[in-house]
């Protein structure tokens, strides 16, 4: 994710702006092989180490929560120019700030559970 | 030595995501970042407050160690395999220094106007971040994933719910960036 700048708020920012085909590549060519991975997974019915089945259930059905939760992440992902996962790797890069982030996700994450049940889903 | 300092394109990071995702599949996990922060929660007694919370976390601790895992990374990829600057396109790195008086495009990683340590006796700063992070928080548990479990894993399986999470994802990312950073930075 570091050596990919795929956690650097300004590919963050240009990738919004359309201005590199960067991100974009990176998202794309992991999605090829994902779906193509992801079938033949699913054709020779290729268990897990342990014998399970893959975890590959169908997601529920829903728009609003997609959408809405969707739109909400979007916008922070932009304001901050991290999602989750760069986030910890720029904590061990040594950001401080991005430990506000962080702590803002988790506060996140609790307040949806305090009112997940008034929320259309 | 260049090799090594050099980012990586595109096309070496893209199917390395992939390969991780299928390497969690294979051992019977999923690709996910996000569900961490439940996790995170849980662990720290959250379960009390919100039924949301109150779930096995312990078998999740996988998660954790993804987690710990990724700070690892940050930390040699920062220190040892990297210059720390990052190359944008020019036409950006002018509009961003123009427009919001951020002038550290190819010189640093983050822009230091906003992630520089000193920035955080700046309250706005700190309303930046702590906001940024809420939202991400807020919304990737809303939609069920962010962009690993979503953008990734979720359309790799053909899932039409990931693919209106991913479209979502997009509208929030370009009216921030387009109509709100002009009102806010």
């Amino acid at each position: 994710m570091f050596k990919s700048e795929a956690a650097s708020w300004f590919r963050i920012y240009e990738m919004f702006q359309f201005g590199s085909f960067h991100m974009y590549g990176i998202i794309g060519s992991a999605l090829v092989l994902g779906v193509i991975g992801v079938q033949v997974i699913k054709r020779k019915n290729i268990k897990s180490l342990d014998g399970s089945e893959m975890s590959l259930k169908p997601k529920n059905k829903s728009v609003a929560r997609y959408l809405i939760g969707g739109i909400i992440f979007g916008l922070g992902w932009a304001l901050a120019g991290a999602c989750p996962g760069p986030m910890y790797v720029l904590a061990g890069a040594g950001y401080i700030s991005i430990l506000i982030v962080i702590f803002g996700a988790v506060v996140g994450t609790f307040l949806y559970g305090l009112v997940k049940d008034r929320l259309p889903h | 030595m260049d090799l090594i300092y050099e980012p990586w394109p595109w096309y070496v990071a893209g199917p390395l995501i992939a390969l991780v995702m299928f390497v969690l599949l294979l051992v019977g996990k999923q690709f996910g970042m996000s569900s961490n922060l439940r996790t995170a929660c849980a662990a720290v007694g959250a379960g009390k407050t919100a039924d949301f919370f109150k779930f096995d976390w312990k078998s999740e601790r996988w998660n954790l160690m993804v987690v710990l895992g990724a700070i690892i990374g940050g930390f040699i990829a920062s220190n040892y395999m990297s210059d720390g600057t990052v190359e944008i396109n020019p036409e950006i790195a002018q509009q961003l220094s123009d427009d919001y008086q951020i002038n550290s495009a190819g010189e640093a990683y983050l822009p230091p106007e906003i992630f520089a340590t000193d920035a955080l006796g700046d309250p706005f700063i700190i309303s930046v971040l702590l906001i940024g992070g809420l939202l991400v928080g807020f919304g990737a548990r809303y939609a069920g994933g962010c962009t690993s479990g979503h953008a990734i894993s979720g359309l790799s399986n053909l899932q039409l719910p990931s693919l209106i999470a991913v479209i979502g994802f997009f509208i929030g990312g370009l009216v921030m960036v387009h109509l709100l950073y002009p009102l806010i930075f």
